[in-house]
Parts: structure tokens; C-alpha cells; sequence
């Protein structure tokens, strides 16, 4: 899960990581509210998760209620890049001496947590990374041990922080380091970390990105529910815990695993068909699961035909025959289905299927033909 | 012969009284696998279906001289799983459990790799290991897999493990052992332990990669290939089409840089002499030519 900035600003708050004082708003009255609270000159900030909102006009500089409610206008309901604003985040300004980058994610390849830190913050660091690599410190952290202080000290000194700022830069990596691995984050990034002129170093940005998996252990999560802007169909889709992504085809697509449901969107285009979206219904899905899934496919104007492919491992044939069933009882499917159903209790799943077959239900042996089929469908 | 596994194996399922660890530890066990031990510190003394259930790993290998284990606790209780079976002696644990917090996994990956350095881990969110007529870990049904080699599979994604070794047996290629490393992002055993593994494997004359989109793993293998192995490797890499993944802010940018597609996995894998196929079958049907060469 992505954090919006003013999320990403209350969980690293959580940690301790200074932030400046502020607070979000949805209406203009809001806004002024929060503004007055935080201390003017104030900056308004269009929440959206998406670049460039700055030269779009989403980052206004207040000075006054007036100047707020004016701008504060113009942000709220602005279309950015096809993100529309909802929120602003209103802070008190900060004057601005020097500007740093600091990240903690995974790196995959090494197995390890991999810090990164620069001098040169504040703007495109992917930029700095492709025209100054040598800008930027990388230093990876055993999982098993952790990020001593020494680690921290040795970091901000090897990436030329200014010296007024590196005991606040050296605290703030450590509470950063605390707050990706105990608040199970798959990212966390501040850029700008900033230096001010009276010599405090705080957070001017956050980024943050959730371990889904970890949200067993964070009931405080609850609270991001719902505020992601997204798909109608992406938000139907996570409410039941399904993993789609919306695509602009006309195949509707469910299968087990991420891998198989990629390869079906592969095996769909390679035969001329255009896939509505990717699905993912996960191991040991069940009867339940698979009628919700169905129901998400279902709710897209756009889907001509819907193809399962599924191969059972730990999701048995039954159990999919079944939530086919099911969903067929629950729900008006408007689209035929194809089924490839194959792998642990197939033969079981394909009699349960046999009974219900129709024009509006095949099946088909192997993926390609059950693509061809579904593709066939979709072109009438 | 196969790899990591074979039929002296003895597997502790650590899980085996709950639902899905009860059924495919019988359905292992049906398969010909030895199971000989489940744990449960609740229900030390109980059996399931004549398997004994024993307090923690540590009893059962007293026991039973377990040497493998297999996990389905459910993913909060996965480190301590894992750590107790190899406190306990073990040399090769698979975990089945999907869901596990990254930031778990990769803690106790470099806990296994500074403390227990021999044991091996598979997994987390994979679907396991069959050395067919020997040997099966998992969830892979065994009926889709047909023993005697000459062809060794590695797959990134548990569905497509099982298509690929569907579409061998389909065309009568038989494996020596198919290993399901899994997708999540911090992999016990990696593409190169198993490439490694199959390199020296004497009954293992061609391989079958799958990979998909996503982190820099298949260009490593690219580069293992290329310079370490001299056996035919076939790959299908999936996800050719698949919307641009999430991209994890800058920081995930700079890692992987350019690689991650697709397309940039299929070159590499391709200029490192590979033969990289469009879809399974099309890799069932590469393979099939490849080993009517051998």
C-alpha cells in the first residue's frame, strides 16, 4: 500500500521523525482551519500519488487566510495527470539551507536492506543516480543485525552531509531505519531531508510504501483504508483481497497466481485478444473467493467474455468448479466464461463443471485454446 | 539422481494438523515421500493418520531422524518456525506459507546464512519440491510429474511450476527435479542454487527457467548461464504483456535500473545462449526439440 505524503507524514510522526506542523483538508474552510493551526507562511500541497504536481500547479506557498482560501480553490478537485485532488496538506513553511536524500528499501539481488543517502536532495534523485552516481552513499544492512549507530554515523559522514546538520541527519536515519522495520515498510524516503537555517534537520517529504502482508501486526493501518484514489474496479476488488490491476481489454481474466495470471494475459494477446485487467485469486482459494472474483470481472463494462485459468495446486478443482457455480447462482455473469481447469482434483472439477455447461460456459483443455475461445467471444 | 532431495528424505511437516498441512502431508506421503513426523506443541502424543505428532522439531528429529522440513504454519508464526528447525538440525526447510512480512523473511534468510551456513531454506510462498518417484515436498500435485530426467525445472511462480511440468510430461520428457523457488522478494534457494545444482547433477542434462517481471534475479542467472553452465537452458519468462508493475518509489528505481521487464530478461537470458520461449507451451515444445539433441 502506497501512503499518501500527509500518511507518510503521520507514520514517520509515529517514529519520531521530525516533520513540520500540519494538517490535511478536503474543503477550503479545512484548509484555512489548518493553516491557522500550523503558523503562516504556509504551503499547500496536492495530495496524489502521482510526479509532477509541483508544474502542475499543486504546490501554492500561503501567506495569509486569503491567500490560502484562494489557492486551497484552485488545488482541491485540480486533475493531475488524471489524479483529481481531494486533499490538500496544509504545513508551515520552512526556509530551506540545504537539501538531502535519505531511502531504506530491500534490495532483492543482495538479500539485504540497502540504505541510501546524498548531499545532493531536493530534486530527481534517479536523475543524480544516472548523471552523479557517485552522489549517492548505498550501504547495505544485514537484516539479522540491523543499523547500529555506528552504521548511521558512517553513512551520513560518507555522503558529505554538512557537519551542522549530521547529528540530526544520524538520528533521523536511525528513527527512519526503526520505522521501515518496525512499521513494515517496503520503503521509506525523505527528499528532501532538509537542513533550516537555525540549524534543525527535518523531513520535508514522505514517501512510504506498506508490506501488505505485515498488516496483521498493525491495526493502525485501518485508518489508510478507504483514502487510496483508485479504479472503482481496483477498490471492489481489494475489498474482497483480490490482487487486480485494471486494464483496458475486453477479455475478462481470473487465475491462481501471479505468475499464471500474467502468463494468461501473455497467452490472450498472443492470440489477438486484448485482456480487461490481471487477477490474481491466490493459493487455496476457495468457492467463496473465486464467485468474488467473478463478481469483479462481471462489473466491468468493458469485459466481452471472461476466461478462468486455473492449474490446482493448492487451490483444488472442486473448489473452483464449485465458486464458478456459485457465483453463476449469486450474480447475472453478462459475459460467456471459459474455463481451463487443470493440476490437483481437476477431474473432479471438470464433472462439477459438466453438469452446468451451455453456450455461456466451456471449457477447454489448454490454455492457448481456452484463450482462443475466450478471444472468439469477446470479438462478437 | 536429483537435487537438494531424493528418496531417503524424512519430513517433519511443521503444521501437519491444520487443514492444508494435513492434506498435503498425506497427499506427500501418499506420493511415497517419508513423512514422519508432524509438530504441534499442543498435541505432542496425537498422530494423524499413524504420522506422529511431536512437541517441536527438536523432538520429532530425535525421533525420526527427520532431515527436511515442511512448513504451513499460517505467515505469523513463520520465523519462529523456520529458526526452530534449524536449531534443531535440520538441513532443508520448505515454507509453503504465503504472506510472509518482508522484512521476517529477510531476517531469517541471513540469520540461517550466519548461524546455520549448511542449512538450506525453499521458499517462503513457493510451492515446493518433487523429485518425481523419489520425493515430494508440497503442494505440487505429483500426477503432472514423470521421473527419470533428463530435464531439471526452476520456477519463480508456483501455477507455472506446474505448467511447466505438465507440458512435459504431456510430450513424455521426464524430470529429475522441479523446484518451485517462489515469487517473494527475499528467495531461501535462488535461479543460481538451482542452476548450480542441476550443472552438476549427472542425470540432469537440460533445464527449464521460469521466471517473470520484476527485481534482477533472471539477469543474474543471464550471466551464470553464460559463463558457468553447459547445459541447454530453456526459459519462458511471464509477463511479457502485464501492466508495468508498481514501481516502489526512486529508491526501487535505482536498483533495478533498466532490468525488470520482460523484454530486458529475455535478452539477457538470450545473448547468454538460452532458448527463450514465448508461452509454456511454446517452452514444451523448445525443450522437446532440445532434448531429441542431447
Amino acid at each position: 500500500m502506497d501512503l499518501f505524503e500527509y500518511q507518510g507524514k503521520q507514520y514517520f510522526a509515529r517514529y519520531g521523525i521530525p516533520v513540520s506542523p500540519g494538517g490535511i483538508a478536503q474543503t477550503v474552510d479545512e484548509a484555512v482551519s489548518a493553516a491557522d493551526a500550523a503558523g503562516y507562511p504556509v504551503v499547500l500541497k496536492a495530495q496524489v500519488q502521482v510526479g509532477g504536481r509541483g508544474k502542475a500547479g499543486g504546490i501554492k506557498l500561503a501567506s495569509n487566510a486569503a491567500e490560502v482560501r484562494h489557492h486551497a480553490g484552485n488545488i482541491l478537485g485540480m486533475d493531475i495527470r488524471g489524479h483529481v485532488v481531494q486533499r490538500v496538506w496544509v504545513e508551515r513553511a520552512s526556509d530551506i539551507k540545504a537539501e538531502y536524500y535519505a531511502s531504506f528499501t530491500l534490495d532483492r539481488a543482495a538479500r539485504m536492506h540497502l540504505a541510501m543517502v546524498s548531499k545532493e536532495g531536493g530534486i530527481d534523485i534517479e536523475h543524480v543516480a544516472a548523471t552523479n552516481p557517485d552522489a549517492i552513499i548505498r550501504r547495505h544492512i544485514d537484516p539479522a543485525i540491523g543499523l547500529t549507530h555506528a552504521d548511521a554515523v558512517d553513512i551520513i559522514h560518507s555522503a558529505g552531509i554538512d557537519e551542522e546538520a549530521r547529528s540530526g541527519a544520524v538520528s533521523i536515519l536511525e528513527l527512519l531505519y526503526k520505522c521501515y522495520v518496525e512499521g513494515d515498510a517496503d520503503l521509506v524516503e525523505i527528499n528532501p531531508l532538509i537542513l533550516t537555517p537555525d540549524g534543525r534537520v527535518h523531513a520535508l517529504d514522505a514517501k512510504v510504501t506498506l508490506d501488505d502482508n505485515a498488516s496483521f501486526r498493525h491495526p493502525e493501518w485501518a485508518a489508510f483504508d478507504g483514502t487510496e484514489s483508485s479504479d472503482p474496479r481496483e477498490q471492489m476488488a481489494r475489498e474482497r483481497g483480490l490482487q487486480y490491476v485494471g486494464l483496458d481489454g475486453s477479455v475478462g481474466i481470473i487465475a491462481n497466481g501471479a505468475g499464471l495470471a500474467m502468463s494468461t494475459l501473455d497467452v490472450v494477446n498472443q492470440v489477438g485478444g486484448t485482456p480487461a485487467n490481471f487477477l490474481d485469486i491466490g493459493g487455496g482459494a476457495s468457492a467463496a473467493v473465486m464467485a468474488n472474483a467473478l463478481e469483479v470481472v462481471n462489473s466491468d463494462p468493458n469485459v466481452k467474455a471472461i476466461f478462468i485459468n486455473i492449474f490446482g495446486g493448492i487451490t483444488r478443482g472442486e473448489e473452483v468448479a464449485n465458486g464458478i457455480v456459485t457465483a453463476l447462482g449469486r450474480v447475472t455473469i453478462t459475459s460467456p466464461i471459459v474455463v481451463r481447469l487443470d493440476g490437483t482434483n481437476a477431474v473432479e472439477g471438470r464433472a462439477i463443471l459438466k453438469a452446468h455447461e451451455s453456450d455461456r460456459l466451456i471449457s477447454r483443455p489448454t490454455m492457448v485454446e481456452a484463450a482462443r475461445a475466450a478471444v472468439a467471444f469477446a470479438a462478437h | 539422481m536429483s537435487i537438494f532431495v531424493n528418496e531417503t528424505t524424512k519430513v517433519v511437516y511443521q503444521g501437519l494438523t491444520g487443514s492444508a498441512g494435513r492434506f498435503y502431508g498425506l497427499r506427500n506421503r501418499a506420493y511415497g515421500t517419508q513423512v514422519v513426523a508432524g509438530t504441534n506443541p499442543k498435541r505432542a502424543g496425537e498422530n494423524v493418520e499413524g504420522i506422529p505428532v511431536f512437541a517441536n522439531v527438536h523432538d520429532a528429529r530425535e525421533v525420526t531422524g527427520a532431515t527436511a522440513s515442511c512448513i504451513f504454519v499460517p505467515a505469523p508464526g513463520v520465523e519462529s518456525a523456520v529458526m526452530e528447525a534449524a536449531e534443531a538440525g535440520i538441513e532443508f526447510i520448505v515454507v509453503i506459507t504465503e504472506g510472509v512480512p518482508a522484512k521476517d523473511e529477510a531476517r531469517f534468510y541471513n540469520r540461517l546464512a550466519r548461524e546455520f551456513p549448511r542449512t538450506r531454506l525453499l521458499g517462503p510462498n513457493c510451492p515446493g519440491i518433487i523429485s518425481p518417484g523419489k520425493c515430494n515436498i508440497g503442494i505440487t500435485a505429483g500426477e503432472i510429474a514423470t521421473g527419470g530426467g533428463p530435464v531439471g525445472i526452476v520456477s519463480r511462480s508456483g501455477t507455472l511450476t506446474y505448467q511447466a511440468l505438465y507440458e512435459l510430461t504431456q510430450k513424455g520428457i521426464g524430470q529429475t527435479t522441479c523446484v518451485g523457488i517462489g515469487g517473494d522478494p527475499v528467495p531461501g534457494t535462488n535461479f543460481i542454487d538451482c542452476l548450480e545444482a542441476f550443472q552438476r547433477d549427472p542425470e540432469t542434462r537440460a533445464v527449464m527457467m521460469i521466471g517473470e517481471i520484476g527485481g534482477s534475479e533472471e539477469e543474474k542467472a543471464a550471466d551464470f548461464i553464460k559463463h558457468e553452465m553447459t547445459k541447454p537452458v530453456v526459459v519462458y519468462i511471464a509477463g511479457v504483456t502485464a501492466p508495468p508493475g508498481r514501481k516502489m518509489g526512486h529508491a526501487g528505481a535505482i536498483i533495478s535500473g533498466s532490468s525488470g521487464t520482460a523484454g530486458a530478461k529475455m535478452d539477457a537470458l538470450r545473448s547468454a545462449g538460452a532458448h527463450v520461449a514465448i508461452n509454456p507451451t511454446e517452452a514444451g515444445n523448445v525443450m522437446a526439440t532440445v532434448v531429441a539433441h542431447l
